[in-house]
């Protein structure tokens, strides 16, 4: 950039810019003046928002379950299913997502099975983390999803070196990462965005600004005008879109993604929305947020708003919203019933995935944890089960499993 | 056969294993152009291209996150982190992110591609923040594994085994020795095992155990023991993640004696595990203590580093000391 000198000094805040909101729709599912409707076909716009309505009804009942102490964790998606989902279907099926934990909207847009997702949540031995994560940490391999990691913003930097690997294979491929506003002020987000500005990679940069990082308000997190604004000090397409309108979502994401792709640049962008649930199952928002607050954005509910619009449209009925909700309820909770009666991974698999191959010194120390389990089996039920020894008539027992 | 130093072998290890496989990418700070600060990835940008031999911009902590995006996408990562001083903006990448991609998704993801490359350990003027040997803080996490060659021949062997390890690998390379060091080396590939001690030194009285550049300094006073009638068993650990228990309790079981090495602080060094693990084994072989002979535990000094170095002298001394127990 050509610099230019001046002879006063002038100090600039960064509110000689303003980042406009896109949106589309109302939230009466109306679209408004001048919007266009995105080209979505009827087939497309029906799995978006049974995805969205899939992941809510999921999250009330094992929000519920939670409550009922058959599960030990839960995270809600609820309020940010239009950011989340919306997302998820402007991207290539075989594009990467690297979430942070709140997106489980994604995968099921991706068509993870409401058992693959019970599976997790109870850590049976159909996980495919093989029990070793809190619930909610999904990841899958064919569909393109990144196993959840806790730690905040690791997955960010993470998505820029991922993208840029499918820049070098050349297929066409780019990477969507997911975090809050609240992981964006971790180091881990500024140093993924200015590589991935830097080396030019097929990223975006999904934020989603649902106004609380646990108790934090936004206001407290950051003294700018949210997030976006940080694009510019890294030379980096940026918008901001309404949360909460999954038209407007699908469609900036669809155009991030071209530019990702076709362009060989990230792209950031701010989803504007509002965590109706609390933080997790271990929060209680009472303690940091007026009711009022909330109910202000119940009435934005992102499901009713593209409810409405597919009704208008003639895509969806009411009929069809009962018939549906009611069959995914039950599908939840047989599901559940399935998924809370199997068995938990076996003993080996607390020692296999360290390494590719398990060490000497770590077969050592599974040994001796077996001679252990077998005098005290009662101690170690799972550990028990799993070296099928019957509880209170095996208590001692000599030589190795 | 030719002759190099460690850089050039370290350099060359690069080089055939860019050359084999197109999915090796080499970065880091002032990697590219400029070949790294020390030149060990010198003309790896002019012969494999700017796409896979590229500067960074300096954050470490973006490197390694970077670098396990990179892997798990199932590309060959080998980054360098400038200073070990320095990778502990890292720290949670390597820790919570490359040890255990693996484990926490079941397998469906790993960054076995991953190698991190950085040069560590004193005896170069460096002061605090050019000369640590952080080894123990990532012995420390499991799904890591650790190897430090001593020597250009094992550099060569060891890198190249480590890039082509399905697990993630940290490659302390000792850079006293970086151009001190100098010595034959094959100009082919070939590989050293990773998690193989080796024996450099037979002996009958006691064993010295140690790893990178202490090795030197440990030969040094095995010698100096030698000429008192001491026979000495010294052995080059290599991998510290995983470590050959095997190897040093056949030593101990044979001399009874043990000293192990290293520049790093004795508190929480990775000594103390040897120690431990050898007592168990060894116990009723064992004639005298254990000892370690190692950094004081105090930051890393600068003109007083000759003083705070376990010198060939004081590992002289412990050997006498262990012997006339």
């Amino acid at each position: 950039m050509m610099t230019q000198y001046v002879h006063q000094p002038s100090f600039m805040t960064g509110d000689e810019f303003s980042i406009e909101t896109f949106c589309l729709l109302n939230p009466d599912g109306e679209l408004y003046e001048g919007a266009e409707e995105p080209a979505l076909t009827r087939e497309h716009a029906r799995k978006l928002y049974q995805a969205m309505l899939a992941t809510r009804i999921l999250d009330e009942r094992m929000m519920a379950a939670q409550r009922q102490g058959r599960l030990s964790f839960y995270m809600q998606c609820t309020g940010e299913e239009a950011a989340v989902v919306g997302a998820a279907a402007a991207l290539d099926d075989a594009d990467m997502i690297m979430a942070q934990y709140r997106e489980q909207g994604a995968l099921m847009y991706r068509g993870f099975s409401i058992d693959e997702f019970m599976n997790q949540l109870f850590g049976n031995e159909l996980d495919y983390g093989k029990g070793r994560q809190m619930p909610i940490h999904y990841g899958s391999r064919k569909l393109h999803y990144m196993t959840i990691s806790s730690p905040l913003a690791t997955q960010i930097p993470q998505a820029t070196g991922y993208a840029y690997g499918q820049k070098l294979a050349g297929e066409g491929h780019c990477t969507l990462t997911f975090f809050g506003e609240g992981a964006a002020s971790e180091g881990d987000f500024h140093a993924a965005l200015n590589m991935a500005s830097v080396h030019q990679v097929p990223v975006i940069f999904f934020c989603r600004n649902n106004g609380y990082a646990i108790s934090t308000p936004s206001t407290e997190q950051f003294a700018a005008d949210g997030i976006a604004p940080r694009a510019f000090g890294y030379h980096m397409h940026v918008i901001r879109v309404d949360g909460n309108d999954a038209l407007a979502v699908y469609e900036a994401t669809r155009q991030a993604r071209k530019i990702a792709v076709e362009q060989n640049q990230p792209v950031l962008i701010e989803a504007m929305s509002y965590r109706l649930a609390a933080h997790s199952s271990s929060d209680d928002p009472s303690g940091y947020r007026a009711k009022s607050e909330e109910e202000a954005w119940r009435v934005k509910d992102p499901l009713l708003r593209m409810q409405r619009w597919l009704a208008k449209k003639g895509w969806w009925s009411d009929e069809e919203e009962a018939t549906q909700q009611e069959t995914l309820r039950r599908e939840v909770l047989e599901t559940m019933k399935r998924a809370e009666k199997r068995p938990p991974p076996p003993l080996e698999s607390l020692i296999s995935d360290v390494y590719a191959d398990v060490t000497p010194a770590l077969q050592r120390q599974l040994d001796q944890l077996k001679r252990h389990i077998r005098r005290y089996p009662e101690a170690y039920p799972r550990g028990a089960k799993s070296l099928d020894l019957t509880l209170s008539s095996a208590t001692d027992s000599q030589g190795e499993a | 056969m030719a002759t190099m130093n460690m850089l050039q072998a370290i350099n060359n290890a690069l080089d055939i294993a860019m050359a084999e496989d197109e999915k090796v990418i080499c970065f880091g700070e002032d990697v590219g152009i400029f070949g790294g600060v020390f030149r060990a990835t010198s003309h790896l940008q002019e012969k494999y291209g700017k796409a896979r031999c590229f500067n960074t911009p300096l954050v470490e902590q973006g490197i390694i996150g970077f670098a396990n995006g990179l892997a798990a996408q199932g590309s060959v990562a080998v980054a360098e982190i400038q200073f070990a001083d320095y990778i502990f903006p890292a720290f949670d990448q390597i820790v919570n992110e490359t040890a255990k991609f693996r484990y926490r998704s079941g397998d469906l993801f790993n960054v076995g591609g991953l190698t991190i490359r950085t040069p560590y350990g004193g005896g170069i003027s460096g002061g605090l923040y050019h000369s640590q040997s952080p080894e123990a803080y990532f012995t420390h996490t499991p799904g890591l594994k650790v190897v430090v060659p001593r020597n250009p021949y094992q550099a060569k062997g060891l890198l190249l085994a480590a890039i082509r390890d399905p697990d993630p690998v940290l490659f302390l390379e000792p850079k006293r020795l970086y151009r001190a060091a100098v010595g034959e080396v094959p100009e082919e590939d070939y590989q050293l095992p990773i998690g193989e001690a080796e024996v450099i030194k037979e002996g009958t009285d006691i064993t010295l155990v140690g790893w990178g550049a202490q090795m030197e300094v440990i030969s040094k006073a095995a010698e100096l023991a030698e000429e008192q009638g001491i026979a000495c068993e010294v052995i080059d650990l290599r991998s510290l993640l995983p470590w050959d228990v095997d190897t040093v309790a056949e030593s101990v079981f044979k001399t009874g004696r043990m000293i192990v090495s290293h520049e790093a602080p004795l508190t929480g060094g990775f000594a103390g595990e040897i120690a431990a693990t050898i007592q168990e084994r060894c116990f009723l072989y064992l004639e005298s203590p254990i000892t370690r002979v190692t950094g004081l535990d105090t930051p890393f000094p600068l003109v007083l580093e000759k003083e705070y170095l376990p010198d060939h002298l004081k590992i002289f001394e412990a050997i006498r000391e262990s012997v006339n127990f």
